[in-house]
């Protein structure tokens, strides 16, 4: 059978009745946990493997892949509303997202990321059915080196596009590089920086950070000033729905996402929030507005948006083509195809046909399934915003805080009451992204620097040490040298611009940031 | 909002452990949801519910730090209760070295070991080494240009490394050992040509075995597998055997009868028919060892352990 007629028959499967309850439970389920900051994808899979264990192995698989979707939906979510993403890949949907919902835009911020989700998701769905064998040659060209040098391409472009103040970005990116340092260094097993307690050995946990910074801080910020309980957020103004202009606006960004997030997804090193930074970036480059970047501009929603989802398609490719899991939640979804027998790998397709293209077109069904579910909900989500202050943050607050325990029931004592260590952290870092609010510094290269800096110096020490010891290995490949030179060009390109006295337009694009 | 119940149970199931009758059992995971230790404690939940050994089982998970968070943790909250079990492994011995961590295995009751797993060594199918003589000429020549790609550092991976180099009169500390975070990101480096060869548990590789991408040149086993198309170590002429094995124990300071109580149902456990059914679903092997055997195989472990992980210069 060729392709077409195996997605056909895929298709047929999907669409019994029993597999579209589980779609359905599924994508219900990972919005549901998208929306709380803290519990992820990847737990829920993980407590959800045995109680699917009496299930029929299509079934489940398809529910499971219907969290992993629903989950990149519901975190943007939260992120565009309440400015409190929940989890790490919709942390750049926060930066524009909330400032459009802030100044009544929350409609059509929520249906530009719906709508790139969606169109994304589609897009990479098929190209997991169509290209899958090319793309992962693609990304297993990929090495140590070459890792580095797309690492040195996301601090080049990244940090610059943060905030208006560029030593203010870099403190804060420089605050997160540090913060990426604790813990127990994987290449020697030697511990950084962990001052002899155990619980930091594993280092700084992304999504505790970045609730505590964004939704903590956030909250500490409201409370601590008078003015900011009394700044009415308006809930709605004009259309819910898109205009004519966001479209036009919206759907190249669409189409960038998802070709950086197909293939950064499918890289083993790769993951969804590389790619989020990386189209946040590239929308910025490609804007005809640069001056709106950072007070809502829309293509830092649907650019980054796509680009998530994108790349949770990518991550089925490595999974299912060579059962190679590269994030927590595929990880979880390989455990899950042990639990039923099943063994991917490079040859799963053959074996397992129906099973593989059955799960390829439930994707596709999830990801229609939360359209339709999203799309009219938007209308009730922007209401969220006419929620007295005071209750919507306590109401963060709380959830925050369950997720947080309910993520780790790791405890130590203090003055004999068992208390959690990551709740510590939580407030902790809260305060600190309090701290920052205060004095004018951006919060969202902390986040960066803590999932970048261990990536980037990870990728070099490997790199080096195969190479023993010999830098030219940091160059040896067409795809490096492409990467440096992009990223060299990042930084050369604007200084230029700046020489021939074009300095005020580079200003103006400078948009700035919370 | 199911996950999220459970979720907030686990996490409340610590302070309000109060279980009703004896056969409860509250198994401690030290890893986050979905590894290796999660799913021995959660197949172990299922089989000791389903043969009506126990009511009532509650798995929970403190992560970090190669376990040995979730085992200070054990050893401080759990001492003397019966019903509190914990599930840990090789790399828990390799983790309290590197650590220095402030407690061991030896403050906890070591009730079996449970499943086990091979290490292998793999090359890429184009590569110029055919079999493990020609792995250790190359690395009689020049150890640093042999890329070993494997897990973490001081991992079974790493320790199985150091073993062999040894063995084979190679100095440990010259092996280039390149520490990927996972079996996944090395699996990708194997493939992708970055390392000379890869070494990791044999179910990270069977895979790309079986579709002729990967070719097995050495298993760490003391006997030839069946379905493994390669020598021991030991037949090579490298002497190291080494099981990457998972165990579960009882809290420190129980009575030799509630030792004896646990021992038995989790031998009950381990011949039941949903135990047998879920290791072969899972591709484990059962390695099931207990009592006073399997306190002498522990000993032996923490020994050789030690010993290498001093070698590389791991632990000082």
């Amino acid at each position: 059978m060729n392709t077409f007629e195996l997605l056909g028959a895929g298709l047929l499967t999907a669409f019994q009745w029993g597999n579209l309850l589980y779609a359905l439970i599924g994508v219900t389920l990972g919005t549901a946990v998208g929306v709380l900051p803290g519990i992820g994808p990847a737990l829920t899979v993980a407590l959800l493997l045995p109680v699917t264990y009496r299930l029929d192995p299509a079934g489940s698989l398809i529910m499971f892949a219907g969290i992993y979707y629903g989950g990149m939906y519901g975190g943007s979510t939260t992120s565009i509303l309440l400015n409190t993403p929940g989890e790490s890949a919709s942390i750049v949907t926060a930066l524009e997202g909330n400032k459009m919902a802030r100044k009544g835009r929350g409609g059509p911020a929520l249906a530009t990321a719906a709508i790139g989700s969606f169109i994304a998701g589609l897009v990479a769905t098929l190209g997991l059915a169509f290209i899958a064998p090319s793309v992962v040659k693609f990304a297993l060209s990929f090495g140590p080196s070459e890792y580095f040098a797309l690492m040195l391409l996301a601090f080049m472009t990244v940090s610059a596009a943060f905030g208006e103040s560029t030593l203010r970005g870099l403190t804060a990116l420089f605050i997160g590089l540090a913060l990426g340092l604790i813990g127990i260094d994987q290449l020697t097993g030697q511990t950084r920086l962990a001052m002899n307690t155990p619980n930091l050995f594993d280092g700084i946990s992304v999504t505790t950070l970045a609730v505590a910074l964004f939704a903590i801080g956030e909250t500490i910020a409201v409370v601590a000033s008078r003015t900011a309980m009394d700044d009415r957020i308006q809930a709605v103004k004009g259309s819910v729905w898109m205009s004519r202009e966001d479209w036009a606006r919206s759907w190249k960004s669409w189409l960038r996402g998802t070709a950086i997030g197909f293939p950064i997804g499918a890289m083993p090193a790769g993951g969804a929030d590389v790619a989020s930074f990386l189209s946040y970036s590239a929308e910025k480059q490609f804007s005809k507005h640069p001056e709106e970047f950072g007070q809502g501009a829309i293509e830092g929603v649907a650019g980054p948006e796509a680009a998530n989802n994108a790349s949770a398609a990518g991550t089925l490719v490595p999974l299912l083509t060579l059962g190679l899991p590269t994030t927590a939640t595929a990880a979880i979804m390989l455990a899950g195809f042990q639990q039923f027998g099943l063994q991917p790998g490079p040859l799963l397709f053959v074996t397992n046909a129906p099973l593989v293209w059955g799960l390829i077109a439930s994707l596709l069904v999830a990801n229609l399934m939360l359209l339709v579910l999203n799309l009219p909900l938007i209308g009730l989500w922007v209401r969220l915003l006419m929620i007295p202050r005071p209750w919507l943050y306590a109401g963060i607050l709380i959830f925050a805080t369950l997720g947080t325990i309910g993520a780790s029931a790791s405890t130590f004592v203090v003055f004999g009451i068992p208390t959690s260590f990551e709740l510590g952290l939580l407030l902790l870092f809260g305060l600190l992204g309090y701290l920052l609010r205060r004095f004018g510094y951006p919060i969202a290269p902390v986040v960066v620097g803590l999932i970048l800096g261990p990536m980037a110096e990870r990728s070099l020490r490997q790199a080096l040490q195969i190479g023993q010891g010999d830098p030219t290995v940091l160059v040896d490949s067409w795809i490096s040298v492409t990467l440096i030179g992009l990223a060299i060009a990042a930084v050369v390109v604007p200084m230029i611009l700046r020489a021939r006295g074009k300095g005020k337009m580079l200003a103006a694009m400078a948009g700035d940031e919370d | 909002m199911r996950h999220y119940l459970l979720a907030a149970l686990a996490a409340g199931s610590l302070l309000l452990a109060a279980p009703a009758f004896a056969a409860d059992y509250t198994i401690m995971a030290p890893a986050a949801p979905g590894g290796g230790w999660d799913q021995t404690a959660r197949t172990m939940q299922a089989a000791l519910q389903d043969e009506g050994i126990s009511s009532n089982v509650q798995v929970i998970n403190v992560p970090g730090a190669g376990g040995t968070i979730g085992l200070a943790q054990f050893v401080n909250q759990s001492s003397g209760n019966p019903e509190a079990l914990i599930v840990g492994g090789y790399v828990m011995v390799g983790a309290i070295l590197t650590n220095a961590s402030p407690v061991t295995l030896d403050q906890v009751t070591p009730i079996a070991r449970l499943t086990g797993e091979y290490e292998a060594i793999v090359v890429p199918a184009g590569s110029d080494i055919q079999d493990m003589a020609g792995l250790v000429a190359k690395l009689k020549e020049d150890p640093g240009a042999v890329s070993w790609g494997g897990g973490s550092a001081g991992g079974t991976d790493h320790i199985t490394a150091g073993l062999v180099a040894k063995a084979a009169g190679v100095d440990p500390t010259k092996v280039n050992y390149i520490a990927f975070s996972g079996g996944g990101e090395a699996l990708a480096a194997i493939l992708g040509n970055q390392v000379t060869v890869g070494i990791s548990g044999y179910g990270e590789f069977a895979e790309q075995v079986k579709a002729g991408t990967l070719r097995v040149i050495g298993i760490s086993s003391d006997e030839p597998v069946e379905g493994i198309d390669a020598p021991t170590f030991k037949d090579a002429g490298i002497d190291v055997s080494i099981q990457n094995w998972r165990m579960v124990a009882a809290a420190p300071d129980i009575s030799a009868e509630q030792k004896a109580a646990i021992t038995a149902d989790i031998e009950k456990m381990v011949k039941s028919e949903s135990w047998q059914k879920a290791v072969a679903d899972k591709g484990w092997a059962d390695t099931y060892l207990a009592g006073d055997a399997f306190d002498a195989q522990l000993k032996k472990d923490t020994a050789a352990t030690a010993g290498i992980l001093k070698e590389i210069g791991l632990v000082k």
